[in-house]
């Protein structure tokens, strides 16, 4: 006997038809996110459990509004729909369509039904339906369409079981085409049927008219089609707008039959009101810097709680290791390499969790459309897009969850450059490098009675970092020449209190992606630190103690003192230390030392490894690395032997700080890029460019103030 | 004949007739808040498809609602929903009144 395979459920339709309310009342948190074989898009699918106890795998897909694409995230959709026959071609699609705005859910469930997929339609928001004064005739509606159609409310769970119980039963393919294939197209894709033995006519007439959706074809069928394509003629494109228009007269027909009442849309009238305060000059734009600050507020003032426990315990973690496991490589591994590594990690949940609570609650409620309604015109200037705030404002708790973010923008162009500038707004691994550094360079004094001069100069940094931003993307606007347009056609969403269970599902979604995503990478370098800061050339490493005891013996050290500067020998004599010394005269015109070289070195992986190293590098014990004040004293004290002053002058920390600022120093956001963009051309450009501009910045800060 | 002769003239100097003597939208993006109208074309193919998947059909009444804070984008009421596009985008949807 075999075990039956797992069914696979598709849930599809428009971008706030409620889709993924259902998803989470479907599969609750049995979920998880993957890629789509091949593909860089996310993959949301749960697990559903029907009532014998079995289960259903239910997949989420982006929202669409037709299964032409136009971003992205869109054709990934067309191009599951398309592929049958594979291992992701689901066995039922539900199309998910807004009840109060049934005519653009149904044509795109007629374009699925005409695929020949076998098709379940939900009519979400049956309360505001209700509210309306709407009323359909859905038993006729089944009946014409010949499919199943369920009304549901996503949102208070109703109508669920029924939906559940028509998603486990046997659905028929739809039989009769809505769309009437031109008689000129047909040749094709007989043609097209009989070589490639595609399933129906409509099927095999998206394939000629969706040549760049076709990623899912080996190459040898590609081709075949492309023949068959230039041979007959067929313009791809040519005909949408005419299948739109019979579509549209299909639908109207049967939206005649079906709609026992009509609306009338003053129940929306709130939502009109809002926009009036929401989009005003003067209100609008002051509520949503207001919204901004109190985001930036909670990132930073209410994750430092959680932070400071987090980064105790990995401490305190790696501190019981060294004492509980024996001496040796693979303890000094564990406990340096791999615990350091994974609260790296861990340390930035809490404001990643925050943001992204925020980012999701003003997108439930329908305020994010605004915001990319209200900054469209301004973000176009610089070579960007409405779209392009929301990866911007994330960048500022960290780069991975806002690049992943850009998807949504649907202009290639536009998304290269917002995934391109991102990385230079200030994210949050940055702040522990400004601390310090602002610490020991910028006086703890107020201006004006209140202005406190060390804050002032942190939120300078924070600007600095968005006005490079901004700037780059208009330089990148002025040479990235495409011919595709760049258009906003986007839906503005009745306000709606936000779900709370949703906004819990995001949170955890995304929380994970970035514990995941970036967790594989600081992992794997954060070893490779390891070994390079643990081993060396020749065997001063191995005799390190010998070594310092003899240069010290008439200097009367403690024990502790001892193994600090034994460790500070250590990294000194390490392939670290080798690298940062062939680095100083690179860097001295930049004001650095050999010293700040290694930190530059550890930093290229994660730049907040800084504060650890420089703690390493002067040698204050593992036991003092919390105090903050040891370090910064440390570092003031450190002397130039060449001037015999201090060697953080305010020139050198200001460099430094600029240098920080600008630099590239994340492998997780290069490798995020990779993803996304699908090569090495656009990380490789994005890390030479924010090199150059970190490197010649912060020479000229340097050269300037000293 | 001397009609056609002046619009010849207002047309030579990119003067807009409609505009200064009834002030009749032709498309979407002339329109002014509150206004109302019917979507009678388009004039640009690949938009077109795009706004129609939107729900913006030759012979569904369009309404113009308010505009972002410089004047672009627009937001209008279509098919029963708020749609909000550039100027540059609305300009291609033309309207009869």
């Amino acid at each position: 006997m075999t075990i039956p395979r797992r069914q696979k459920v598709a849930l599809v339709g428009n971008p706030n038809s409620g889709k993924s309310s259902l998803f989470n009342q479907l599969t609750g948190l049995k979920q998880k996110i993957g890629n789509f074989p091949g593909v860089t898009v996310e993959k949301r699918s749960g697990l559903m459990t029907l009532r014998d106890g079995s289960m259903l795998e239910v997949i989420d897909l982006p929202g669409i509004y037709s299964i032409y694409p136009r971003s992205l995230d869109e054709q990934i959709v067309a191009e599951i729909l398309l592929n049958h026959h594979a291992g992701t071609t689901p066995d039922k699609v539900v199309v998910i369509a807004d009840a109060t705005n049934l005519k653009r859910g149904l044509l795109l469930l007629s374009q699925i039904m005409d695929i020949g997929l076998p098709t379940i339609l939900a009519l979400n928001m049956m309360d505001l339906v209700a509210k309306a004064g709407l009323s359909y005739d859905i038993k006729t509606l089944s009946k014409q369409l010949g499919i199943p159609v369920v009304p549901i409310n996503a949102r208070m769970g109703i109508g669920l079981e029924e939906l559940k119980k028509v998603m486990a039963g046997p659905v028929p393919s739809a039989t009769a085409a809505v769309f009437k294939i031109w008689e000129e197209s047909m040749p094709p894709i007989k043609e097209l049927r009989s070589t490639l033995g595609v399933d129906n006519d409509y099927e095999a007439y998206q394939f000629l008219a969706q040549p760049r959706s076709l990623n899912f074809l080996s190459k040898k069928d590609k081709a075949i089609v492309d023949e068959i394509r230039s041979r007959y003629s067929f313009q791809p494109g040519k005909f949408q707008g005419a299948e739109t228009i019979q579509r549209y007269g299909f639908i109207q027909d049967l939206l005649n039959k079906i709609t026992l009442r009509q609306t009338d849309f003053s129940w929306k009238n709130y939502s009109r009101k809002i926009d009036r305060i929401l989009t005003h000059k003067v209100w609008g734009y002051a509520l949503f810097f207001g919204l901004l600050f109190l985001i930036f507020q909670a990132i930073f003032a209410w994750a430092t709680l959680p932070m400071d426990i987090i980064d105790g315990l990995f401490a305190g973690l790696s501190t019981y290791l060294h004492n509980a496991l024996p001496d040796g490589p693979l303890t000094s591994l564990l406990a340096d390499g791999i615990v350091p590594g994974i609260g790296g990690i861990i340390i930035f949940v809490p404001q990643i969790a925050i943001l992204f609570a925020f980012i999701s609650i003003l997108e439930e409620s329908g305020y994010m459309a605004r915001v990319v309604f209200l900054m469209d015109k301004l973000m176009r200037r610089f070579g960007l897009n409405g779209k392009s705030v929301v990866p911007l404002m994330s960048g500022v708790a960290c780069a991975i969850p806002a690049i992943m973010a850009t998807r949504t923008i649907d202009n290639w162009k536009e998304r290269m450059i917002t995934i391109f500038v991102t990385p230079l707004m200030s994210c949050s691994a940055r702040l522990p490098v400004f601390t310090i550094l602002i610490a020991l360079i910028v006086p703890e004094e107020k201006v004006f009675g209140f202005f406190n001069l060390q804050g002032f100069a942190l939120m300078g940094l924070y600007l600095l970092g968005f006005l490079a931003a901004i700037g780059s993307a208009w330089v990148m606007k002025q040479l990235v020449r495409v011919k595709e347009r760049s258009f906003l056609i986007m839906e503005l969403p009745t306000y709606r209190l936000p779900r709370w269970s949703n906004v819990g599902y995001t949170i955890i979604e995304k929380t994970k992606a970035f514990v995941f995503e970036a967790g594989k990478v600081i992992m794997a370098i954060s070893i490779v630190l390891w070994v390079l800061a643990s081993y060396g050339p020749g065997d001063k490493i191995s005799n390190a103690r010998e070594n310092v005891l003899s240069e010290s013996a008439n200097l009367r050290l403690s024990e502790e003192g001892l193994e600090d500067r034994i460790a500070a020998y250590k990294l000194e004599n390490s392939y670290a230390g080798v690298i940062g010394k062939a680095l100083e005269p690179v860097i001295r015109p930049l004001g650095y030392d050999w010293k700040i070289g290694i930190a530059l070195i550890t930093s290229f992986a994660a730049r907040e490894v800084f504060v650890g190293t420089m703690a390493t590098i002067y040698s204050i014990g593992s036991a003092d690395l919390e105090n903050d004040n040891t370090i910064k004293n440390r570092m003031k004290q450190e002397v130039n032997p060449e001037t015999g002053g201090p060697r953080f002058t305010p020139a050198v920390g200001f460099s430094l700080l600029i240098f920080y600022l600008f630099a590239m120093q994340c492998m997780s956001t290069l490798a995020v890029v990779y993803r996304e963009t699908g090569g090495w051309k656009w990380p490789m450009l994005q890390l030479l460019y924010m090199t150059a501009l970190a490197y010649v910045s912060a020479w000229a800060v340097y050269q300037i103030m000293s | 004949m001397l009609v056609i002769r002046t619009t010849h003239i207002f047309a030579l100097f990119k003067i807009n007739l409609n505009k200064i003597m009834a002030r009749i939208p032709t498309n979407v993006s002339e329109m002014k808040p509150g206004d109302t109208g019917i979507i009678a074309g388009f004039t640009d193919e690949y938009l077109s498809v795009k706004l129609m998947e939107m729900g913006c059909l030759p012979g569904i009444p369009v309404r113009f609602n308010f505009t972002a804070p410089f004047g672009d984008p627009v937001c209008i009421s279509v098919s029963g929903y708020e749609l909000s596009l550039r100027l540059e985008e609305a300009a291609t949807i033309s309207i009869v009144n």
